[in-house]
C-alpha cells in the first residue's frame, strides 16, 4: 500500500503536462515486456503523440520529451478482456442498470456501442488491475447484437470506443440439460425449431442482399437485415457461443455453409475439438478459467487445464471474465490467465492471450497488443507479473495519456481508513 | 448383524497406523513462524514439527522436497455438501438444520479438498432473517454422513438480513406467485421480525424456567408445550448457540448489533459484512468478528459500496476477519483470495494467511483443533508446489486427521480407469435404452434427465 498513494500524487501531477505534450515520453530504466519479442532488462519506451515510436535497451530524450523513470518496474502492454459487459450493466440485480439485453430473438441491429456509460464506476476499478482495453457485448436471444472493443477510458463514449462493432454475436442453439425440468422432447423440439429459425434467418438476409444488389423495385429497407450484410460479406466476424462439444460442431458446421468468419466464445470443451479447430484456423476466446467442471465426474482441474491443451494443438485464444463463474469481476482478468499456469500453460503465454493473441483475435494486432514502434501506447506500469495478484500497477498509459488509477474503491477506502 | 460385529471386531483389532512423517518441507504455521523442516503426524494429530523432528524408526515418510506445507484451508461459510439450502416459506426457519440434509457425495467437497480445504461451515441459505442450524464438516472425501461431521463443534445458527430477506416479500415476488407473499419486505420488517422472534424466546425460557423451579420445590405442573422453533432460540439468549448473520450494509449491521445487545447475546460472525469497514468500530465493539468476500462487488444495490479493502481496514480496526467463499468454485482457491487482501490494504504474509486459515477456526469456535500448525492439533494439512499466495501454485496433497484424502497424481493416475469405466455405464445405458424404446433413439444418446 506505500507506493499506491505515492502514485496518486505522481498521476495527477502527470496529468496537465501530458494534455500540453499531447502523450510523448520517455519510460526508461524498467523490464521492457515487449510481449512480440524478447524482454529488454533496463529498458526504454519512447512515446510520441500517442504512439510507440521507438522500443529498446537504451534510448535517448529527444529534446522536449519528458522522461518517465521506471527503474526497478515492469513495463506491459495493457490487458485486453475479451468478453465483458463492461459500462452497459452497473449493479447486476438492479434493472434499470442493466441495458445489456433488450427483448427479441434476432437483434443484429443493436449495438452495445449505443449503450456504454463512460462513467460507470466498473471502468476505472478494471483499469487499476491493469486492463486497458476490453470487448463488450450484448446478451440474451439467438443473436444479441453487435459487440465493440473499447479502450477503459475516455471523457465520452465515442472516445472510449476502438470499434463500435467488432462482431456480431451468435449464441447457437442448444438443448439445455436438465433445463428446469422440461422433458428432453420439449427441449429438442425447441431446440429444432430454433436451429430452423437461424437458417431461415440467414436466408432472409441473403435474399435482402441479393434484393439489395439489384435494386428490386419493392425493396425496402430493413435495419436488422441490413446489420447482417457485413456479416454476410465477412467484414464482420460472427462471434459464436457455444459450450459443448455437440454445439461447438454445429456452429463450426453452420459458419462454413454460411461462409462466415467466425470466433468462437465461451467454448468450455473446446479442448475436445481442438485439432479441428487449429485445422480450419478458428480463434477461440475461453469460457472462464475460474468455474466449475461442468460435469460431477471430470477431472476437478479441467477448466485450468484447457488453455494448455488449446495452446498445445496450437489454437489461438484469449481469456476473458464474462460467464458463468463465481462473480462477474472483470479486475479479475489477470488471474482468468494465471490460473491456467500451474496446470500447464507457460506464464509468457497466459500473458500474450491477454495481450497480443487477444489482439489478434479482434483483428487489431498491428494498433496493440505489444509494445511494438507504430503501436497505440497502451501501457502499464508495474511492480511485478501483471498476472500474480499481489503485483500492483503503478501507472497506466492509454493513447499515451496518463490514466487516472484511482476509483471508488480506493476513495471509500481512504474516506473509512481514516474515520476517527 | 454378525458380519458387522466381526468387522466392527476386525477394525478395533487393527494397530494403529505408524506414524507419518512430511519431511523436507517448507512449513508456514501461522502461530509458530515459518521453518524448513517435518511435521511428525501421530493418532490423526501433530505430534511434532520444526527443523528438529525426530522420525521414529516405523514412521511412513512423505518427501515434500522443499514444497510448502500449511494448515488446512477453512471455509466459514458454504453451501456444498446438501441437498437443500434455504427453508423459504417461513421468515422464521430456527427448526430447520442443515445437519439433516448433508449429503457426503456432493462433488463440491471432493473440489473444495482439492483446492486445500479441509473444513467447511455448511449454513443456512439466506432467505429467511432467522435460518437454520449450521454443521461443520470436515472433507473426509468417501466417508458417510456421520463421517464428515466435525465432531463436538460448538452448534450455531444463521440469520440474515437485507435484500435476500426482503425479496420474498417484495411486489415481484407478489405478481409472481402471490400466494408466497411473506413478512418482511422492508429492513424495517426484519428487525420487527428479530425482537418479535426474541421476546417469544424470551417468554418460552420464563415459562420453562419457572416449571423448572416449580418442579424443584416440589410443586405439580403441567410443562410448557415443547417449541422447536425457539428452542434455539433460547439457546442463543443463553449463549450456548453461536450465531452467524449475513448483512451487507452498515445501517443493519448496526441494526441486528443493536437487537442482540437488547436481549442480552451476541452477534458472534458476521459475514459477507461488505459494509463492514464503515462501521468496523462499532463491531469490535460489540464483540463481533467478520467473515467477507476479497473483492465481489456491485452485484446487487447492497453490494455497489463493497470494497476489496474491507478485510484489511476491518482487521486494522481491531475485528477478527477471515474470509468465506459462499461460492463452490470461489472455494478452489481462497489461497489467491488471501493474496488479494495483501494487495488491497497492506495485510501481512501470515496475517493473510490466517483469514483462511487461524481466524475461521476461532470463529466456529474449534482453533483448539485446527487452523494452525501446532503440537496436538489436528493433522489437516496441505502441500503445495509452490507459495500458497502466488497464483501459480496449486495443491499436492491434502491430509485430514493425518490421512491422505486428496493426491494429485493418484487423481490423475485414476482418470484412465474412471473415463474408462463412464464409458462402460454410458454404453449400457445406451444398450438398455435402445432395447427399451427402439423408436426413441434421439433420447437414447441425450444425458439423463
Amino acid at each position: 500500500m506505500k507506493t499506491v498513494p505515492f502514485c496518486y500524487l505522481l498521476l495527477s501531477a502527470m496529468l496537465p503536462l501530458a494534455a500540453q505534450t499531447g502523450g510523448s515520453f520517455l519510460l526508461r530504466g524498467g523490464t521492457v515486456h515487449t510481449v512480440s519479442g524478447p524482454d529488454i532488462p533496463g529498458g526504454s519506451v519512447l512515446v510520441r503523440d500517442g504512439r510507440i515510436t521507438d522500443v529498446g535497451p537504451k534510448l535517448a530524450a529527444p529534446k522536449g520529451v519528458r522522461v518517465i523513470d521506471v527503474k526497478g518496474l515492469h513495463v506491459y502492454p495493457g490487458l485486453i478482456d475479451s468478453a465483458t459487459q463492461l459500462g452497459a450493466t452497473e449493479i447486476g440485480s438492479v434493472r434499470e442498470t442493466s441495458d445489456v439485453m433488450d427483448l427479441g430473438v434476432f437483434k443484429p441491429q443493436l449495438r452495445i456501442a449505443a449503450a456504454l456509460n463512460p462513467a460507470s464506476e466498473h471502468l476505472p476499478v478494471t483499469r487499476a488491475n491493469g486492463v486497458t482495453t476490453a470487448v463488450v457485448q450484448p446478451s440474451g436471444g439467438i443473436i444479441p447484437g453487435q459487440a465493440a472493443l473499447i479502450h477503459l477510458d475516455g471523457w465520452t463514449t465515442e472516445e472510449m470506443l476502438i470499434m463500435p462493432a467488432v462482431a456480431m454475436r451468435l449464441d447457437y442453439p442448444h438443448k439445455q440439460p436438465g433445463g428446469g425440468g422440461v422433458p428432453f422432447a420439449e427441449l429438442k423440439k425447441q431446440y429444432e425449431a430454433q436451429v430452423r429459425e437461424l437458417n431461415e434467418y440467414f436466408e432472409s438476409a441473403r435474399r435482402y442482399q441479393k434484393a439489395k444488389a439489384v435494386a428490386a423495385p419493392d425493396f425496402k429497407t430493413d435495419l436488422a437485415l441490413e446489420a447482417m450484410l457485413p456479416v454476410l460479406e465477412g467484414r464482420l466476424p460472427l462471434l459464436v457461443r457455444a459450450e459443448r462439444e455437440k454445439t461447438i460442431r454445429e456452429a463450426i458446421a453452420f459458419a462454413e455453409k454460411q461462409k462466415v468468419r467466425m470466433i468462437l466464445q465461451q467454448a468450455v470443451e473446446c479442448w475436445k475439438v481442438a485439432a479441428e479447430l487449429k485445422a480450419k484456423g478458428i480463434m477461440v476466446t475461453l469460457a472462464r478459467t475460474l468455474s466449475l467442471p461442468s460435469d460431477e465426474d471430470e477431472p476437478y482441474d479441467r477448466p485450468f487445464t484447457t488453455p494448455a491443451e488449446l495452446f498445445k494443438a496450437g489454437v489461438k485464444f484469449s481469456f476473458a471474465t464474462y460467464g458463468p463463474g463465481a462473480g462477474n469481476n472483470p479486475s479479475n482478468l489477470p488471474y482468468e490467465a494465471a490460473a491456467a499456469v500451474p496446470f500447464g500453460l507457460s506464464p509468457e503465454e497466459a500473458l500474450k492471450a491477454v495481450t497480443l493473441n487477444a489482439a489478434a483475435i479482434w483483428g487489431v494486432e498491428d494498433q496493440i497488443g505489444s509494445i511494438d514502434r507504430n503501436k497505440l501506447a497502451d501501457l502499464i506500469v508495474t511492480d511485478g507479473d501483471p498476472l500474480e495478484t499481489r503485483t500492483h500497477v503503478l501507472q497506466m498509459f492509454i493513447n499515451g495519456r496518463p490514466v487516472d488509477l484511482n476509483n471508488k474503491h480506493k476513495r471509500l477506502y481512504e474516506k473509512f481508513v481514516n474515520r476517527p | 448383524m454378525i458380519r458387522t460385529a466381526c468387522l466392527f471386531l476386525a477394525v478395533s483389532l487393527l494397530p494403529a497406523a505408524p506414524p507419518l512423517v512430511i519431511r523436507n518441507a517448507n512449513l508456514i504455521t501461522i502461530t509458530k513462524g515459518n521453518f524448513r523442516g517435518a511435521v511428525l503426524i501421530d493418532g490423526g494429530k501433530i505430534a511434532a514439527f520444526g527443523d528438529k523432528v525426530v522420525v521414529p524408526p516405523n514412521a511412513r515418510v512423505i518427501d515434500a522436497g522443499g514444497q510448502y506445507v500449511t494448515p488446512g484451508i477453512i471455509d466459514p461459510h458454504s453451501h456444498v455438501g446438501t441437498d437443500s439450502v434455504n427453508e423459504s416459506a417461513l421468515a422464521v426457519a430456527s427448526m430447520t438444520g442443515i445437519g439433516d440434509v448433508l449429503n457426503p457425495e456432493n462433488i463440491g467437497i471432493y473440489r473444495a479438498l482439492a483446492g486445500g480445504v479441509t473444513t467447511i461451515a455448511v449454513l443456512h441459505g439466506s432467505a429467511d432473517p432467522i435460518g437454520g442450524k449450521c454443521e461443520i464438516i470436515k472433507t473426509r472425501w468417501g466417508k458417510d454422513a456421520e463421517g464428515i461431521r466435525f465432531e463436538g463443534a460448538p452448534p450455531y445458527i444463521k440469520f440474515a438480513l437485507g435484500e435476500n430477506v426482503k425479496r420474498s416479500g417484495g411486489v415481484w415476488a407478489a405478481l409472481i406467485a402471490p400466494g408466497n407473499l411473506r413478512y418482511p419486505a422492508t429492513r424495517m420488517g426484519v428487525e420487527d421480525v428479530f425482537r418479535q422472534a426474541f421476546t417469544d424466546a424470551r417468554a418460552y425460557q420464563k415459562a420453562w424456567r419457572e416449571y423448572d423451579e416449580n418442579r424443584k420445590r416440589g410443586v405439580e405442573a403441567l410443562p410448557p408445550r415443547r417449541d422447536l422453533t425457539l428452542e434455539p432460540l433460547v439457546e442463543v439468549l443463553e449463549r450456548k448457540r453461536l450465531v452467524h448473520t449475513h448483512a451487507y450494509r452498515a445501517d443493519e449491521i448496526l441494526m441486528i448489533m443493536r437487537v442482540a445487545e437488547e436481549f442480552g447475546f451476541k452477534i458472534n460472525v458476521l459475514v459477507h459484512v461488505l459494509e463492514g469497514y464503515k462501521v468496523a468500530r462499532e463491531i469490535a465493539a460489540h464483540g463481533a468478528s467478520a467473515s467477507t468476500f476479497s473483492d465481489w462487488w456491485a452485484y446487487k444495490m447492497e453490494a455497489y459500496d463493497a470494497i476489496p479493502y474491507n478485510a484489511a481496514i476491518m482487521a486494522k480496526k481491531g475485528v477478527l476477519v477471515s474470509l468465506n467463499s459462499d461460492n463452490a468454485e470461489l472455494m478452489r482457491r481462497m489461497n489467491t483470495e488471501a493474496a488479494k487482501v495483501m494487495k488491497y490494504g497492506g495485510v501481512s504474509e501470515n496475517d493473510a494467511l490466517a483469514m483462511i486459515t487461524l481466524n475461521p477456526a476461532k470463529q466456529l469456535g474449534i482453533e483448539d483443533r485446527v487452523g494452525s500448525i501446532e503440537t496436538g492439533k489436528d493433522a489437516d494439512l496441505v502441500i503445495w508446489d509452490r507459495h500458497p499466495l502466488s497464483n501459480y501454485a496449486k495443491v499436492q496433497k491434502v491430509l485430514v486427521d493425518g490421512e491422505l484424502y486428496f493426491d494429485r497424481d493418484t487423481d490423475i493416475g485414476s482418470r484412465p480407469a474412471r473415463n474408462k469405466q463412464r464409458q462402460e455405464l454410458l454404453e449400457k445405458a445406451k444398450a438398455r435404452q435402445n432395447k427399451a424404446a427402439p423408436e426413441n433413439k434421439a433420447s437414447a444418446a441425450g444425458r439423463p434427465q
